[in-house]
């Protein structure tokens, strides 16, 4: 598994960085950002990308690491899922981000990968993009023309797409804080290690036993992650109860156009995504 | 000495493995880590078609690219390569066709080779690969064993003019006659996918030519046949035998699927011949998915015939074996291996028994972790739990009324085995305790009572297997080419320090560790003064090498036999040493004492250091007594045992959960307890990934989907539950070490417990069957169909 021959930068500053990715751009060739390499490195090996040059941003300081910001916290791209997991303000104000993050492959994987590597593949069977979207998550991009935050509901705009231009590059991750709310990703996979057939990323505020606020991404649900809207309207008042759940949650697969793959069909993805909404839910309105 | 002072037995001790510091560290002679002055690079281009003629190679441009020193095609290296051999052609008129290393006019299955590049670095090759220029004709693809053998089918070799390899039969009594007087049949079909062996170390050659400019060859191989692939290696490029040297170094796990002789051993070969210089390729994950053998690969149509009160009368099997594009080294044979052990542990009068080997478009098959026992154990398990079902019995009970008791071995099978020895008794007793089968019953029936959604099922297998493969004459009748033996010696150095080499090829099994047991308690000296020379056609000159659970029941026993002649010859040294007849020496924990005057002794040690000197030995004998043995074995031998499994069913989402695993196995008498454990484990692990995960699927063109790891799926440690294992021991009668073998056991008895136990949670809803492996979609179909019979709301 060797890949084609490719061009390989290592940046020292985030101005570097983008002054060779939007060179790059310029010169009319393709550039890729190695951030952990736990996805770009398979395709690179697998001949299934072909870039002109790889821009490792690994040694660029100050892109990693998780800090307060009043009512919300900012994560730096290159944070690894192993820190986001470790990480006692991540715990305690976005729950279901580490939740989410500890599930992501393995151990071996969570060490090198990271939140922003994560977000800027954009593979919608990965667990942390709908999770990014449920949350309202803001990604921070630095390009040729300055800095921009894209909010994660504009972010993911097709397959393995962004709405990162060219020349840009993802430097950190704007997540509320989310105190007193429930939450559950129920991720559903043929074995721990591999990708999520489903996932369901929900974070629910109760209020006198009723859900007062709902917020669902799905993973591997369509050719990007998506918010189960219909299902978050559903639930606004409703009883945090078994029936009511799971009348909002039949609602899951609505508008999603899953993947066929051999983990499974296209109805039977619906089909789990209407049960694993119910469960994520109900595990998220549940006692704390 | 009195007895009470004796060293306990190496043999029985769960000895640590010698051999796992450098194995699990890595810092060991993989083949891939080897490197040689002047090393080039082989990559091999690959057809991207299921089926398709070559209508033009050209490899010019190849042969131009920065780093590439040389680029083969068929053509290129005519004469200089023959056929990829088959020695196990079935039957008298089985359809063999050649088998070319390098595809010349058409290739046959994705991944069919049909060029080489050579480059000073791997990258050089890999990149070199894409100028290679290929124009293809694409021909239809034929994926289907059915559509295969009806008028008309597309050929996959269209010179022989039919895609059916071979038919197999095998009868006794008259089944027909049974079925009629049966008051229960049940017919059943089950289908055996392909498999996918995911050995943790890749295939990897090293070739080269001697450093003298002699036209000699040393060929490194990830080998588990380092003689046979010697023999075949001569045979197929002409080398002679003599001036080829084949070494498989520390090897990373094969489960089958390095009991092979592979086009890249001979292409490194040759091409190392050509170049004069070394050669080596490693093969990727993604490239081992399509060039390395696969397993399973059966449809099975199964029919048991019983009285009401669940005795069996018959079985008939009617099987159909993908042998994929072509025959490769034993892929006719696996089914036939299969042939014997349908009827199992089971007393009945009649067996007819029928193989069809079909041709498709495919990776070839071949041996894969149990090698045709594991399919045929499914079969029959499955189908008892389906006739007890019927017949509204426990199918442990029915088990029970239909196995071989305790008393009756040894015991001839309607399949014309002679098991020597087995406790069916005993084993399901000990598994039945472990496993708490009434507690999990009443939970059974307690959950299906609520409605839960999460329903319990609990699975059976009680299975026997043979090993050791086999007396040569009975492997003779069976049209195997080679022999069943096994060879081993012993040199007794001067220091008295010991050097066993064995003909067995270990890649994991430890046989390290458990032949230094063996040898070290015949002997009388301590485990760590035994080491074990394996793996090299010089240093171990004979040997039959290791598959199919045989080294210890045929390799161990001949370092057994070998090391009673080492002290035979030392006692008639010693004698004379000590002035003493030899009938008078008592041989205890490695010293000569005079029966009755222990103060005269001599070690073991002493006498081989005096044998050395030669200054005073018996008149007449040769100075050494050093000594080898050559094993031929007297039958099989019958491992059994018996597996529970529980399992939990979420019926809303077809996801199967272990909840608990119980193995009772009875591989004889036991060398080293840790070993057994690990290949239990091991082996459960394999045929519970089957049973649930991994499945190599084809689309309808013929391209491998399931391609690489991300989309098969192997099991890992968090997918398993905790296993309960535990023993009963029967001794073999066959050999004087009691051991049967246990490299294959885990995974012939576990797949069907755990699909059987998939379908009994699931059978009051209307399931009776779930295709493997049992993903959460085909459970979650399987409920949402039993429903739509039974006419309930989903």
């Amino acid at each position: 598994m060797i890949p084609a021959a490719f061009d390989y930068v290592r940046p020292e500053s985030v101005g570097e960085a983008v002054g060779a990715l939007a060179g790059a751009e310029a010169a009319g060739s393709e550039a890729k950002v190695l951030a952990g390499g736990q996805s770009l490195l398979p395709l690179l090996r697998m001949r299934l990308a072909f870039p002109d040059l790889v821009v490792d941003v690994g040694r660029i300081p100050g892109l990693r690491g998780v800090r307060d910001d009043g009512d919300a916290l900012l994560i730096g791209a290159m944070t690894t899922h192993h820190e986001v997991v470790a990480d006692p303000l991540v715990r305690r104000h976005a729950g279901l981000l580490a939740a989410a993050t500890a599930t992501v492959a393995d151990p071996a994987v969570r060490h090198l990968g990271t939140l922003g590597g994560s977000l800027a593949h954009a593979d919608p069977a990965a667990d942390l993009p709908a999770v990014a979207l449920a949350l309202d998550a803001e990604l921070t991009a630095v390009g040729p023309r300055g800095r921009r935050t894209v909010p994660a509901r504009e972010f993911f705009t097709d397959y393995l797409t962004t709405a990162l231009e060219p020349g840009e590059l993802l430097t950190g991750i704007r997540v509320p804080k989310y105190d007193g709310w429930g939450f559950r990703y129920e991720k559903f996979s043929r074995t721990a290690q591999a990708w999520a057939l489903v996932g369901v990323a929900a974070a629910v505020r109760c209020a006198g036993g009723r859900i007062a606020e709902a917020r669902i991404g799905l993973t591997s649900m369509g050719p990007t992650p998506v918010r189960a809207a219909a299902v978050e309207a559903a639930l606004a008042g409703a009883q945090a109860a078994e029936e009511p759940v799971a009348e909002a949650a039949s609602a899951a697969a609505e508008g999603t156009r899953p993947a066929a793959d051999l983990s499974g069909s296209a109805a039977y993805r619906a089909h789990l995504a209407r049960v694993l909404t119910r469960r994520a839910v109900l595990a998220a309105a549940g006692p704390a | 000495m009195t007895t009470a002072e004796r060293p306990a037995p190496a043999v029985g001790r769960s000895h640590p493995r010698k051999e796992d510091a450098r194995l699990v560290t890595g810092r060991t002679s993989w083949t891939d880590n080897l490197t040689l002055p002047g090393m080039l690079h082989m990559a091999v281009l690959r057809s991207p078609m299921a089926h398709a003629r070559i209508d033009r190679l050209d490899l010019t441009a190849v042969r131009e690219r920065p780093g590439v020193v040389a680029a083969f095609g068929a053509a290129d290296l005519d004469g200089e390569l023959g056929s990829l051999p088959c020695a196990w052609p079935v039957t008298e008129d089985i359809v063999h066709p050649d088998h070319p290393p390098l595809a010349a006019d058409e290739v046959r299955h994705a991944g069919d080779p049909v060029a080489v590049v050579v480059a000073r670095d791997r990258y050089a090759a890999a990149d070199a690969l894409e100028a290679v220029e290929v124009d293809y004709t694409p021909l239809p693809p034929v994926l289907d064993m059915e559509a295969a053998l009806a008028d008309g089918a597309p050929l996959v070799h269209a010179a022989e003019g039919t895609n059916r390899c071979f038919d197999w039969p095998l009868a006794s009594g008259d089944y027909a006659a049974a079925r009629a007087r049966a008051d229960v049949v049940v017919t059943r079909r089950y289908v055996q996918q392909r498999l996918i062996p995911n050995a943790m170390e890749p295939r990897a050659v090293l070739a080269a030519p001697a450093a003298t400019g002699a036209d000699e060859y040393t060929l490194y191989s990830a080998t588990q046949i380092p003689h046979i692939l010697r023999l075949m290696l001569a045979v197929v490029t002409g080398i002679p035998e003599q001036k080829i040297r084949v070494i498989a170094p520390d090897v990373g796990g094969g489960f089958g699927s390095k009991l092979q002789v592979y086009a890249e051993e001979a292409l490194a070969l040759v091409v190392a011949k050509r170049l004069g210089r070394p050669v080596k390729w490693t093969e990727s994950r993604s490239e081992g998915y399509l060039a390395t053998h696969h397993g399973r690969d059966q449809i099975q149509d199964v029919e048991v015939a019983a009285t009401g009160d669940g005795r069996l009368l018959g079985m008939k099997v009617d099987l159909l074996a993908d042998m994929g594009a072509y025959l490769m080294l034993v892929t006719p044979g696996i089914p036939i291996l299969g042939a014997f052990m349908y009827p199992g542990i089971y007393k009945m009068d009649a067996y007819a028994f029928h193989c069809t080997g079909v041709f498709t478009t495919k990776t070839p098959t071949d041996a894969y972790r149990g090698a045709g026992r594991p399919e045929a154990t499914y079969a029959v398990e499955r189908v008892m739990d389906e006739l007890a079902a019927e017949l509204g019995l426990d199918p442990v009970e029915l088990r029970r009324r239909n196995w071989i008791g305790h008393g009756e071995f040894p015991y001839t099978s309607v399949a014309g085995l002679t098991y020597d020895s087995g406790n069916y008794e005993a084993a399901t007793d000990k598994a039945l305790a472990h496993f708490g089968y009434d507690a999990l019953r009443a939970e059974q029936r307690e959950r299906h009572e609520r409605g839960d959604t999460v329903r319990l099922g609990v699975g059976v297998s009680t299975y026997t297997e043979m090993c050791g493969l086999a007396p040569s004459r009975v492997l003779r009748d069976l049209r195997y080419a080679a022999g069943g033996w096994e060879a081993a010696s012993i040199r007794m150095l001067p220091t008295g320090k010991v050097e066993v080499i064995t003909g067995t090829s270990p890649h994991g099994q430890g046989h390290a560790t458990t032949w230094s047991q063996i040898a070290a308690d015949v002997l009388g000296v301590p485990v760590e003064d035994v080491d074990v020379l394996h793996g090299d056609t010089r240093v171990a000159p004979q040997g039959m090498d290791t598959y199919g659970s045989r080294s210890l029941v045929v390799g161990g026993v001949a370092v057994h036999e070998a090391a009673v002649k080492v002290v035979g010859k030392a006692r008639r040294v010693a004698a004379h040493l000590m002035e003493a007849s030899e009938e008078d020496l008592e041989f205890t924990a490695g010293t000569f004492a005079v029966r009755g005057s222990p103060e005269a002794a001599k070690t073991i040690q002493e006498v081989a250091f005096a044998t050395f000197t030669g200054h005073d030995l018996p008149d007449g004998m040769e100075p050494t007594i050093n000594a080898g043995h050559v094993v031929e074995p007297d039958n099989f031998s019958y491992p059994h045992g018996t597996h529970l499994c529980a399992v939990e069913v979420d019926t809303e989402t077809g996801a199967v959960r272990i909840r608990s695993y119980v193995a009772v196995d009875d591989v004889g008498k036991v060398v080293n307890p840790l070993i057994v454990e690990g290949q239990v484990h091991g082996g459960l692990a394999q045929g519970i990934a089957q049973a649930l995960y991994e499945e190599a699927v084809y689309d309808d063109d013929g391209n491998l989907v399931s391609g690489t790891l991300a989309d098969y799926h192997v099991p890992a440690a968090p997918d398993l539950p905790d296993f309960v294992t535990d023993r009963t021991e029967t001794p073999a009668t066959s050999n004087p070490l009691g051991v049967k073998g246990v490299g294959e056991a885990g995974t012939i008895a576990s797949t069907p417990a755990v699909v059987g136990a998939v379908v009994d949670a699931l059978r009051p809803l209307g399931v009776t069957d779930v295709r493997m492996p049992c993903t959460p979609e085909r459970v979650w179909q399987a409920i949402q169909e039993a429903r739509a019979r039974k006419g309930d709301p989903a």
